[in-house]
């Protein structure tokens, strides 16, 4: 990664867009996950358990969306070591069909510039099915 | 079983270190799809000038999970986790997570506010580095909220 690539902190405005991307979820995703990340509940791969606890039948992890959107802010840092803040709400559920894929849209804004800090706040919009996921999904990168 | 609302405030002891391997630095960087290089090639790593790969910014849920498990599975608190909806979660990184950290993690219950038959529970996780002299640094704060519905909900 060349240092002249990086985003520097006097060009951007509140309201850019650094970027978007789309997130392809099917099963072998979320099993992957669930390995990587140790989060084993049956919700994520069960779909006769998700439906007893009332669910649709299997749904994404909330923290398979938050990891996957922020790697948009990841690249556009040109630094993940950058991102040193980074939060969430969990709003609504992704349903990952199966046979299939779900798509998740992730928009990423300009949210607020803190020249004396030396940092950004990236609002991440992340959508499926035209409804937000995530909610206040916002990510502090130190420039 | 109602949820214990005496959790709250609770501290809890340092527990035992998780060892950051780079293996799981790259697997877990591939499963959410983090493809730059920092995770996966400790020569671009290093150009950057990390020590070795650097974790992504939600990789610390492995470490924060651990230690929540300290509340949640303690039969006392009564946590009925087919009943927990994630609400929100917050990573703030004081430095980044590398390839190599031993993290020890003391766990705090920040609140546990109880409405309308749901109960939501804070947790903090305080992620340091331990040194082989035995001092810490800090690494990561995990804030993380469950909702819980209560039986008749």
């Amino acid at each position: 990664m060349s240092g002249a690539l990086k985003p520097v902190l006097a060009d951007l405005s509140v309201g850019d867009v650094i970027g978007t991307r789309s997130i392809e979820v099917d099963r072998a995703r979320l099993v992957r996950y669930a390995g990587a990340s140790g989060d084993f509940n049956p919700i994520h791969w069960n779909d006769t358990f998700a439906e007893q606890v009332g669910l649709p039948g299997v749904i994404a992890h909330g923290m398979f969306t938050m990891g996957a959107a922020v790697a948009l802010v990841e690249d556009w840092a040109g630094d993940p070591g950058a991102v040193v803040d980074y939060q969430t709400r969990f709003t609504r559920p992704v349903a990952v069909p199966n046979p299939g894929t779900a798509t998740v849209e992730v928009t990423g804004t300009v949210g607020v510039i803190d020249a004396d800090a030396g940092t950004v706040r990236i609002d991440l919009t992340v959508t499926f099915e035209g409804a937000r996921v995530l909610g206040k999904s916002q990510a502090v990168v130190r420039l | 079983m109602a949820i214990n609302a005496d959790f709250a405030g609770r501290e809890y002891p340092v527990n035992a270190p998780y060892s950051v391997g780079r293996e799981k630095v790259r697997e877990f960087a591939a499963a959410v799809g983090s493809t730059h290089p920092v995770h996966h090639d400790t020569v671009a790593a290093r150009g950057a000038g990390y020590p070795d790969l650097i974790a992504p910014p939600t990789f610390a849920v492995i470490v924060a999970q651990r230690a929540e498990a300290q509340l949640v599975e303690d039969p006392e608190a009564g946590i009925d986790f087919s009943r927990v909806v994630h609400a929100d979660e917050r990573f703030t990184h004081h430095r980044p997570i590398v390839a190599g950290d031993e993290l020890v993690t003391v766990l705090h219950v920040d609140s546990i506010v109880e409405r309308a038959g749901l109960a939501m529970v804070t947790t903090r996780s305080e992620i340091a580095a331990l040194a082989t002299d035995g001092t810490t640094t800090p690494v990561a704060t995990v804030t993380s909220t469950l909702a819980v519905r209560g039986g008749d909900a």
